[in-house]
């Protein structure tokens, strides 16, 4: 039993980190969410360069041949930058579905792909071609005006389809999406520490009340479970097939919860300038919001759960 | 990232499992040693014997030296068969590590072999009527008299000292000082002249907790553990053990809280989708909690310190097994209110002082707050 990252694993991290973080500080986040594209093209040739958009594509392929921890770890820290574009659409919903040649093509930059789940297409305006449940269709129909503006919903056109090797894989889908909302929980609540030690009222930073504390340090809690479960579903996904999809269900409904409710303590501990729509945080909760809701909210991944307990 | 047992691990973890089938008395009560102290007593010199006590002590003092992992999976396997607790909780958990790390040689070889057979049953006696959350009030004194300590004064909810031999002491010994400073701990010998023990009834009925009265009973100087005056810092040692760095006999608790709920929920066929639910959160968090167990151990294995991660672990577990143990009442219907009816009456009761022992829920909220988020101190 070994719960801890590799230094491999802990390089990736900390590129990934200062990339976003020079890319996509808060500020450019926001240009792009308000701008009608959502997001810079041009970033998708970085991703390419970097190898994000091949990790566990074999390097035969033009992949990195790194598993699903790895992939883990950039979701999350794509998560905590709120990275727009349609990176979870592509790598997390579509991928798995495609036969190996598009994958290649995928991580060589080539092709944008997304996947239709519960009629709705997270990201249509800015792939090509999208997967379902009857196979592949061209990225036709209708951008939907969508809350989290850093990941937009669409709706298809009918229109005939063409046949795919595979269709979405819902482990993956949901362990990219806890993987993600932990990077949120964790990026909140850093924004509510340092306002809870700088902000004075009454004479003394907020931090010293109780009622402020006491709050952010269950987010704190929460947040390192959310992380634990994310990283075992992560590891599930590569080593024991059979438990994954409870792993990703329990993992997607905890961390779902726990970056929503980050989100909503971190809002609270601001005060006004919480509630405004300059301060980044809207957003934040808003993408907190969009996972919590997708595929199903928690309570849906519980009674799967419950299934498989019970049953 | 390896989420599973190494070979070496398998092999010890089916050991344990060989050896609990073998080797756990009927004649115990499952889960807890209070009804019958003498059977309990035959189990834990069994444990003692049979190289499962102090794991991970030093081989020197009749530890296992074996590594964190090792003790995580005897916790692990030890709930999963419902095995009794080793009688000495608090001689393992607090007394033993706080003797190893601040005790002379001679009191590790006087006192720390006979904890690990259960010759000696240990009590912690900190809390006071006035000192609770704010332990660094303590009013026992300690004065000193030639080659002794003259203890007076009054612990209160102190586990096993009714059965206890020894008590981990927390005394002021200079009259002048306050808090932090001129605290003296000392290990006090509860057969001795003085020490009177009176049980408190609680909240389940019985009896686990107690007054302690001290009367001019006489200490041998030989009995402080550090330096006299520097009794607080001895105490964070015991307290950091108490609060479980690791945490895994928490969760191995809550492990088979949880199976059993599950078992009861599968037993009565529960279909009502908002229970099913709220059982599948349980499992849920009970992984995640065992996973960050796990998480913390790496940390601890790479740079000797447990990581930030498992601070919250008690805090966590406590109100977990408040909420799952309510749950199972909930499954039961009114016949939960049925006396005698089943464990769970009692677990719920009992699981109401979680958020109490070993630090309140407020307390370890604090620390996370300051401690681990950095935030500024409250009082
Ligand atoms: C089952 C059980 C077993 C125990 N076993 C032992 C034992 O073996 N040995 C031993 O020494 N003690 C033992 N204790 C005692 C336990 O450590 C104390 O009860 C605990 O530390 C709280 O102290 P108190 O009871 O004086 O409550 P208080 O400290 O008076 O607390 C009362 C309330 O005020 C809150 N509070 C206090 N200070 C603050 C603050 N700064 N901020 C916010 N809230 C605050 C507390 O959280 C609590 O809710 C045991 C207790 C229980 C329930």
């Amino acid at each position: 039993m070994d719960f801890a990252f590799t230094p491999d694993q802990q390089e990736l991290r900390d590129a990934a980190r200062s990339f976003l973080a020079e890319r996509y500080p808060a500020e450019r986040v926001a240009e792009l969410a308000e701008s009608d594209a959502g997001w810079d093209p041009g970033s998708w040739r970085e991703l390419a360069e970097l190898g994000w958009l091949g990790v566990t594509i074999s390097e035969e392929r033009g992949g990195a041949g790194l598993g699903s921890v790895e992939q883990a770890i950039l979701f999350e820290e794509l998560g905590r930058a709120l990275y727009p574009g349609p990176y979870f659409s592509t790598v997390a919903l579509a991928l798995p579905a495609l036969g190996p040649e598009e994958q290649a093509r995928v991580a060589a930059g080539e092709a944008r792909w997304s996947a239709e789940v519960d009629g709705l297409v997270p990201d249509l305006a800015l792939v090509e071609r999208v997967v379902t449940d009857q196979g592949a269709a061209p990225a036709e129909g209708e951008t939907l005006e969508t809350t989290d503006s850093t990941r937009r919903l669409g709706r298809l056109a009918p229109g005939a389809r063409d046949p795919l090797p595979g269709s979405v894989d819902r482990a993956r889908a949901f362990t990219a999406l806890a993987a993600e909302a932990v990077g949120i929980a964790g990026r909140v609540l850093e924004w509510a520490i340092e306002h809870a030690r700088t902000r004075e009222q009454f004479g003394r930073p907020i931090g010293v009340y109780q009622a402020i504390s006491h709050p952010l340090a269950d987010t704190y809690v929460e947040a390192e479970l959310a992380r634990s479960l994310a990283y075992w579903a992560a590891w599930s996904l590569d080593e024991d097939a059979a438990q994954a999809p409870v792993a990703a269900a329990a993992a997607k409904s905890f961390a779902a919860e726990a970056a929503v409710a980050a989100c909503e303590r971190s809002i609270q501990v601001h005060g006004g300038i919480g509630f405004t729509w300059e301060h980044p945080l809207h957003r934040y909760y808003k993408r907190a919001q969009w996972i919590e809701s997708f595929g199903g909210f928690p309570a849906a991944q519980r009674a799967e759960v419950a299934a498989a307990l019970l049953d | 990232m390896r989420l599973t047992d190494t070979p070496e691990e398998a092999a010890f973890r089916a050991e344990v499992r060989a050896w609990l089938a073998a080797n756990i008395p009927t004649e115990l009560a499952r889960g807890h040693p209070r009804e019958d102290v003498e059977a309990a007593r035959a189990w834990s010199r069994k444990l003692g014997e049979a190289g499962y006590a102090g794991l991970t002590w030093p081989e020197e003092f009749g530890g296992g030296g074996a590594p964190y992992s090792h003790q995580a999976i005897f916790l692990e396997e030890a709930a999963r068969a419902g095995a009794p607790q080793h009688l000495g909780v608090i001689g393992l958990g607090m007394a033993g590590p706080t003797i190893i790390a601040h005790g002379s040689d001679e009191q590790k070889g006087r006192y720390l072999s006979r904890i690990l057979s259960a010759e000696e049953i240990w009590c912690q006696g900190f809390s006071e009527p006035g000192a609770g959350s704010d332990l660094a009030s303590v009013r026992t004194r300690a004065d000193r008299r030639d080659g002794h300590f003259v203890v007076n004064g009054q612990k209160v909810w102190s586990s096993f000292a009714h059965i206890a031999d020894w008590c981990l002491l927390i005394t002021r010994s200079d009259s002048e000082s306050q808090l932090h400073s001129g605290l003296t701990y000392l290990l006090v010998d509860m057969h001795a002249p003085g020490v009177e023990v009176r049980p408190l009834r609680q909240i389940t009925g019985e009896a686990e907790f107690n007054e302690i009265f001290f009367t001019d009973v006489q200490v041998p100087v030989e009995n402080v553990i550090g330096d006299v005056g520097q009794g607080w810092s001895v105490a964070m040692t015991t307290l950091l053990h108490e609060r479980g760095t690791l945490g895994f006999a928490l969760t191995g608790a809550l492990e088979n809280a949880v199976q059993k709920l599950i078992a009861l929920a599968r037993e009565r066929g529960v279909r009502d989708p908002g229970l099913r639910e709220r059982i599948a959160r349980e499992w849920i968090e009970l992984q995640a909690l065992k996973l960050t167990n796990y998480r913390s151990l790496a940390t601890l294995v790479q740079t000797g310190i447990p990581g930030p991660e498992g601070s919250g672990a008690k805090l966590w577990w406590s109100e977990a097994n408040q909420r799952l143990t309510k749950l199972a009442l909930e499954l039961l219907g009114p016949e939960a209110q049925l006396a005698g009816e089943s464990e769970w009456q009692h677990l719920q009761l009992r699981s109401r002082g979680n958020t109490i022992e070993a630090g309140t829920s407020e307390i370890l909220r604090n620390i996370v707050a300051e401690r681990v988020l950095g935030l500024p101190r409250s009082r």
